[in-house]
């Protein structure tokens, strides 16, 4: 007998990349920022403190999920956000 | 609806152009900024957008631009927590409720050294109003179950904090002081026992509360209900604790937006730009149904019936806000004395006529009713709200009156009432008795408001719609909307003759048929079908056997550009005359002049009051028409000489 499994779509780290860049450029009012797995903050003009934290919250508004503290602060670059973005779309935690 | 707080949900989505439109404003002129800054506010917007919007006001205000009608307001802000995701959102949220926002903050933790020093930037600015953001983590309260006098000492203390800091801002700073209440966090100590329980967190934010109400009445401070809020949307969102721990963030910062609108409210209310007025719309809104279609006893309106429930809450909605003071008039598309009698007739009905200021019951447009409402309370727009559940009418509406409050509403009606509140367009900050009489201030109850119509503010509106009339001739496609239509419609309905499916087909092919499918698009979307015609060839002339019309389309010259399609094709094939008659029903009053109206000769009344009418093709076409024609599916009929 099958059994039958939900499964979630995983999300194609491409799109995934696209859609944190799109928040990036509605944060940071840059219509044209570009982004690679490899960017960190300090490449990046406007993203301070205050702005990480606002980036944050925007991420997690839009692929509706939550960060804990300890998560939002390890992220060493994009590339590691969108992994862990990823993480949290495919696994069952929100 | 889960969301209509969070996202503001009454608020129409922000176009496509908006980033475009913000980016415009720095070149615009004085007698265009402030109205467009305000325009683009009152859309539904993100986080960055609130902030990009903010920032271009920002720009014009340190430019010395003339903002009107955007009254300013400086208000000083100053927090126990990190506020600074939030005030970018006060700017542009301000600017919804016509308030030009300066905003001047003290240094994150300094709340009662900037109250209390003279030279601190908060009291050096003078604000007209600063807000006092303390959070349950802001006050001196310490949960200490049992212990009344600790309890007792603690709220003491939390009040000599507030007094404080009031009057050193307001003998400093030359201002008044908005406090917030105090959102308590969700944990209960024991559970159900914590209410009453001395000095539990609960029981002491519940007192605090209180008092800071009563310095409110006494002191002239201000009060921002931020625990309201925050139980409104779930104590357990609104609290998050990994913000305040990253940041010291004192709430989520999704609710943002909605905080900023709260405070903007307030500001306005300060101001004065609160409405005054709210407008009602009768079908689908007040009741259930359409009452023109569905008659007094066909409408839905309370008589345990869940739809007719929603509708008796949103005339109960109306009803209160008449009590503290705001004004109810009507208006709607319908006969005036078919509306008039829900008001008088129905046994449902929570409001009645006495209840209705303006009484706007007719076939012209909203925006022009609602316009003679203004006129005849000697109100600007800017003073009314528009409750209609129709987006197509809201969207109109807003397109021609911009200054006019329409708030979104969801699909199902019980959620009307409380979209509107949510909306807060009443927000007061004082109540007195003549604010409870304002509303039967007209002594003439449901009066009605003659209307101004200027032709050409008419025909420019019709062709900024740009409609287009699409014509064909009966098909299979549309056989099934046709034949609705022919056995539904009976206001807009000239002869009311009624035809099965299989009939309406047999049109398709009939050769002695001439037959009409009319659809009408315009900038706002597309209406679908909303004309049938079916005229019957006898000799030279055409007689029209069934001309109906749905009544949305109603002043669009609609009927006009039927008409002259119906010329077109006739001329084509030799027909010198066209024939109409109106066979009146108890339903079809508002068309007895339709053929008249028209140009159409009367040639004869017979006994049961059915009268016809004649004219000839040259007078039948039109050149004028405020529309693009569109014709598709027309063949040749042949022409066969009667016998």
């Amino acid at each position: 007998m099958e059994s039958f499994q939900t499964m979630v779509a995983p999300l194609i780290p491409d799109e995934t990349l696209h859609r944190v860049r799109d928040v990036l450029r509605d944060v940071l009012d840059d219509d044209v920022l570009e982004v690679s797995p490899q960017t960190v903050a300090s490449d990046v003009d406007g993203w301070d403190s205050l702005n990480h934290v606002r980036i944050m919250i925007s991420i997690e508004k839009a692929f509706g999920i939550r960060f804990s503290a300890a998560e939002s602060k390890k992220l060493a670059n994009v590339g590691e956000l969108v992994k862990l973005i990823d993480t949290k779309k495919n696994g069952t935690s929100s | 609806m889960d969301d209509l707080y969070e996202n503001l949900s009454w608020l129409p989505a922000a176009p496509q152009d908006f980033s475009e439109r913000c980016r415009r404003l720095d070149n615009l002129d004085a007698a265009h900024l402030g109205e467009e800054i305000r325009q683009l506010a009152s859309y539904s917007l993100t986080e960055g957008q609130l902030g990009r919007l903010s920032k271009r006001i920002d720009v014009a205000i340190d430019a010395g631009r003339n903002l009107s009608p955007l009254s300013s307001f400086k208000l000083g802000v100053i927090s126990n927590s990190n506020i600074d995701l939030v005030k970018p959102l006060l700017i542009a949220s301000a600017a919804r409720h016509r308030v030009a926002l300066t905003c001047v903050s003290s240094d994150y933790g300094q709340v009662m050294q900037s109250a209390l020093d003279p030279g601190s930037a908060i009291n050096k600015a003078h604000c007209d109003a600063v807000l006092v953001c303390l959070d349950y983590r802001g006050l001196p309260i310490r949960e200490l179950p049992g212990d009344l006098a600790a309890a007792e000492a603690c709220l003491a203390r939390s009040m000599e904090d507030v007094v404080r800091i009031s009057k050193g801002l307001r003998s400093n700073g030359k201002t008044i002081c908005i406090f917030q209440t105090v959102a308590r966090p969700p944990e209960l100590l024991f559970g159900s026992l914590d209410l009453q329980t001395v000095g539990t967190m609960r029981w002491l934010v519940d007192h605090v509360n209180r008092k800071l109400a009563e310095h409110a009445v006494s002191s002239g401070d201000l009060l921002l209900d931020t625990a309201a809020l925050a139980e409104t949307v779930g104590l357990g969102r609104w609290h998050n604790p990994t913000q305040w721990n990253v940041a010291k963030i004192p709430f989520d910062a999704r609710f943002g937006p909605l905080y900023a609108d709260h405070v903007g409210r307030l500001v306005g209310a300060v101001r004065g730009k609160s409405k005054r007025a709210l407008v009602l719309d009768l079908d689908n809104t007040l009741w259930g149904g359409v009452i023109g279609d569905d008659g007094l006893d066909g409408i839905l309106l309370g008589q345990g019936d869940a739809t007719g429930e929603a509708h008796l809450d949103v005339q109960s909605a109306a009803l209160s806000l008449k009590s503290r003071g705001v004004v109810l008039a009507v208006s709607s598309k319908n006969d005036e004395d078919v509306a008039r009698k829900a008001f008088t007739d129905h046994s449902e009905m929570l409001l009645r006529e006495k209840d209705i200021a303006i009484f706007q019951a007719n076939w012209s447009d909203k925006a022009t009713n609602i316009k003679a409402i203004a006129d005849e309370m000697a109100l600007g727009l800017e003073s009314f709200a528009f409750l209609d559940d129709n987006s197509f009418e809201r969207t109109l509406v807003r397109s021609r009156l911009p200054d006019v409050a329409i708030p979104e509403l969801p699909t199902d009606p019980a959620y009307f009432a409380r979209t509107l509140f949510a909306a807060g367009y009443f927000e007061a900050i004082a109540f007195s008795d003549d604010d409870r009489k304002r509303a039967d201030f007209y002594r003439d109850n449901a009066i009605r408001a003659a209307l101004k119509v200027n032709a050409s503010d008419i025909t420019g509106y019709l062709l900024s719609l740009r409609m287009t009339a699409d014509f064909r001739p009966f098909d299979r496609q549309g056989l099934s909307r046709i034949a609705q239509l022919i056995n539904k419609s009976n206001q807009f309905n000239l002869t009311t003759r009624r035809y099965t499916e299989p009939e309406v087909e047999a049109l398709i092919d009939d050769r002695k048929a001439f037959t009409l499918q009319v659809r009408l698009t315009d900038d706002l979307g597309d209406n679908g079908m909303i004309s049938v015609i079916i005229c019957r060839q006898q000799g030279n002339r055409w007689l029209i056997d069934t001309w109906l019309m749905s009544c949305r389309v109603l002043g669009r010259r609609v009927e006009e550009a039927v008409l002259n399609e119906i010329a077109h094709h006739a001329r084509e094939l030799g027909i010198t005359e066209i024939e109409g008659a109106y066979v009146p029903t108890s339903r079809n009053q508002m068309v007895a002049e339709h053929y008249s109206k028209l140009g159409f000769k009367h040639i004869e009344t017979d006994a049961n009051g059915t009268t016809r009418w004649l004219i000839d093709i040259a007078d039948a076409l039109r050149s004028d028409l405020p529309m693009a024609i569109k014709r598709s599916g027309f063949h040749e009929l042949a022409s066969e000489p009667q016998a």
